[in-house]
């Protein structure tokens, strides 16, 4: 019963639960919001029903951040094993160069090759995704002290056994900061890519700026911005679980 | 001795041992992009797609020639380690690819404007923009790696100085971004001038606000926690989403009072695009600045105090001196980003670059998609390279 009571006191918990409850409740609510808006407002948002949308947008950022940890994380690793520090500068400069083009133009020039909808979407989550979490791995498996990697080859462990045992999860805390950064980064980014035709809760926020529906834009920032606090806060309390390192 | 992890020096950094790979690897990445892709495509008219033409179709076997011998160039440099001026060299000839791929590109529209007419459509392909991606990075990775200041500035005024030239002798006229341009010649310089605006007044309020917040923050410590956990969550918040936010609350207080007006307030339109630029800037400034501060040593500030400076002078002479590094970098990186975001302050109705992605979005105008994009992404490294000049003039080395 305390623990419960512990439990409920986390910000995830309670903004998870109104994220929630909005999610599904929208559609009941929606009908009664009448009176903050003009008369006449078209208040129900048709296209698709708010559980679908933020499915679709969870789906995308989702699969789109996997990968990008993946190619993230090799990237770091590539870079910091004997074979791959030279090209550690060279990464690092590309990811700071990437970093300086704006998202929007980026998803606005993949949409010739790769059409409209999620495609180009999944693209640039990918390619803005990889950035920081490249850049936390190296930060991350560059901080574990040199004196720990002699002592784990005094004693003998082979390179993937000392990459497993010592290096990853020592470097956790600061590589679970950068897929923080990474993910959050990848919620607003498929949010912009309903102006390519991806259907995200950005698609409420678009037609309802489009169409002059301000009821739309309401219901489409409200649950978006509680998705992205909601994620944030999950992978925030992950990083809290994570065993402190001593320093 | 074991060398301790990522202490070594890049081995690329050390001069006159190994062969630069990176040159290499991207006049190679040029090449083949080169041979498999179309240089330029020509489309009927505006609206339809159209069909690649390779480098040698479009700029016939003389052009093609030079541009191969620069790729080669690039690479032979890219082996001579010993060589003094190398780095200088290969920037100088990854301008001049840059350089040569476009005037080709806007002497073959030129042709195919004569031969079939005033609606075809000759725009920028595959082949190309791999090209001037591939001078685009080479410039950049040379300077930052080159360390003489003239060395690192030449190249880049000479690419700006040529690209200037090329523009202003008429020979990329014929290409479909510049006659998008043409026809909307006034309103692109309107938005782009609009696009500055919104950055500018968005900046000024994350300078000041940020500012003040990361210096309240540097003062009383015991408040920096809740105070950047607040501004995290703002962060958070898509952006898209954060322009939009503001729209219900603003046209509530409109409505409650009207005259709020007359002062430009609105739900829509310039004020709640600058009120979210200036709100997304106020984390990176605050924790730019609480950051800078913090890491000045507390010994420095007890000996200024000791020697009879006053609270003001402190600040002045001590503390913005030793950070300059930091809040250099924070007004950098905020400005990059603070530019990119403006774009989407034409989905409100604020104008900007954007206007014209939009606008080419919905039309499914490729070029005016084009026009609005590479404007911005040209606006963004202007920025970041302008600053990152200033920050070096001013320490008198490179930006960390």
């Amino acid at each position: 019963m305390r623990m419960a009571g512990r439990l409920a006191r986390r910000p995830v918990v309670w903004v998870g639960a109104i994220f929630l409850a909005l999610t599904f409740g929208m559609g009941g609510l929606a009908p009664h919001l009448g009176f903050l808006f003009r008369a006449g407002t078209r208040l129900v948002y048709t296209r698709a029903s708010f559980p679908e949308l933020v499915a679709s947008h969870a789906l995308l950022t989702g699969a789109a951040s996997l990968i990008a940890i993946a190619i993230g994380l090799a990237a770091a690793l590539f870079a910091t094993r004997p074979a791959g520090r030279a090209y550690a500068a060279t990464l690092d400069r590309l990811g700071a160069l990437a970093q300086t083009f704006p998202p929007v133009a980026v998803l606005a020039l993949a949409v010739p090759s790769l059409g409209y909808g999620a495609l180009p979407t999944g693209f640039a989550l990918v390619l803005y995704g990889v950035l920081p979490v490249m850049g936390a791995g190296m930060a991350g498996l560059r901080s574990v002290p040199a004196a720990v990697l002699e002592a784990a080859d005094g004693t003998g462990f082979s390179p993937g056994t000392r990459l497993w045992r010592i290096e990853l999860p020592l470097a956790a805390p600061i590589l679970l900061a950068g897929v923080r950064t990474s993910v959050t980064i990848g919620i607003g980014t498929a949010t912009i890519g309903s102006t390519v035709g991806a259907l995200t809760l950005g698609s409420p926020i678009i037609d309802g700026l489009s169409g002059d529906n301000p009821a739309f834009v309401l219901q489409g920032t409200v649950l978006v911005a509680l998705f992205a606090v909601t994620v944030d806060l999950a992978i925030g309390e992950a990083q809290r679980a994570l065993p402190q390192r001593p320093n | 001795m074991r060398i301790p992890a990522g202490r070594e020096p890049a081995p690329a950094l050390r001069a006159g041992t190994d062969i630069d790979v990176l040159p290499l690897l991207i006049s190679a990445l040029a090449l083949a992009a080169l041979l498999l892709g179309g240089f330029v495509v020509v489309a009927p008219n505006r609206l339809l797609s159209g069909s690649p033409l390779s480098l040698w179709q479009a700029a016939g076997p003389g052009g093609a020639a030079s541009l191969l011998a620069i790729l080669g160039v690039i690479a032979l440099l890219a082996a001579r380690p010993a060589l003094r001026l190398q780095r200088v060299l290969i920037s100088l000839a990854a301008g001049a690819l840059m350089l040569l791929s476009l005037a080709l590109a806007g002497m073959a529209a030129s042709e195919q404007a004569v031969a079939a007419g005033r609606l075809t459509r000759v725009s920028l392909g595959a082949g190309f923009w791999t090209l001037f991606v591939a001078g685009l990075l080479l410039l950049a990775d040379g300077a930052e790696r080159e360390p003489r200041r003239a060395g690192k500035a030449l190249p880049l005024l000479a690419t700006l100085l040529g690209l200037a030239a090329l523009i202003a002798s008429g020979r990329l006229a014929h290409l479909s971004l510049a006659r998008e341009y043409a026809v909307r010649q006034q309103a692109y310089l309107d938005e782009l001038l609009r696009h500055l605006q919104l950055t500018g007044a968005g900046l000024a309020l994350a300078l000041v606000a940020g500012g003040a917040i990361g210096l309240l923050a540097y003062r009383r410590p015991q408040r920096a926690g809740p105070v950047f956990a607040v501004l995290n969550i703002v962060q958070t918040i898509p952006s898209l989403a954060l322009f939009a936010l503001l729209i219900g609350p603003l046209t509530v207080l409109t409505g409650l009072f009207p005259a709020l007006r007359q002062l430009g307030i609105a739900g829509i339109g310039p004020f709640p695009a600058i009120l979210a630029l200036g709100l997304y800037g106020l984390l990176p400034v605050a924790r730019g600045v609480h950051a800078g501060l913090s890491a000045v040593p507390p010994a420095v500030v007890e000996a200024a105090r000791g020697m009879g400076m006053t609270g003001g002078q402190i600040v002045r002479h001590t503390l913005i001196p030793l950070a300059l590094p930091t809040l250099l970098q924070t007004l950098r990186l905020t400005l990059v980003q603070l530019i990119g975001l403006a774009v989407l302050a034409a989905l409100i109705g604020a104008g900007g670059l954007g206007t014209f992605i939009f606008q080419g979005l919905g039309q499914t105008a490729a070029d005016l998609v084009l026009l609005g994009a590479l404007s911005a992404i040209a606006l963004a490294l202007i920025a970041d390279t302008a600053l990152r000049g200033l920050a070096l003039f001013l320490l008198r080395r490179p930006a960390p």
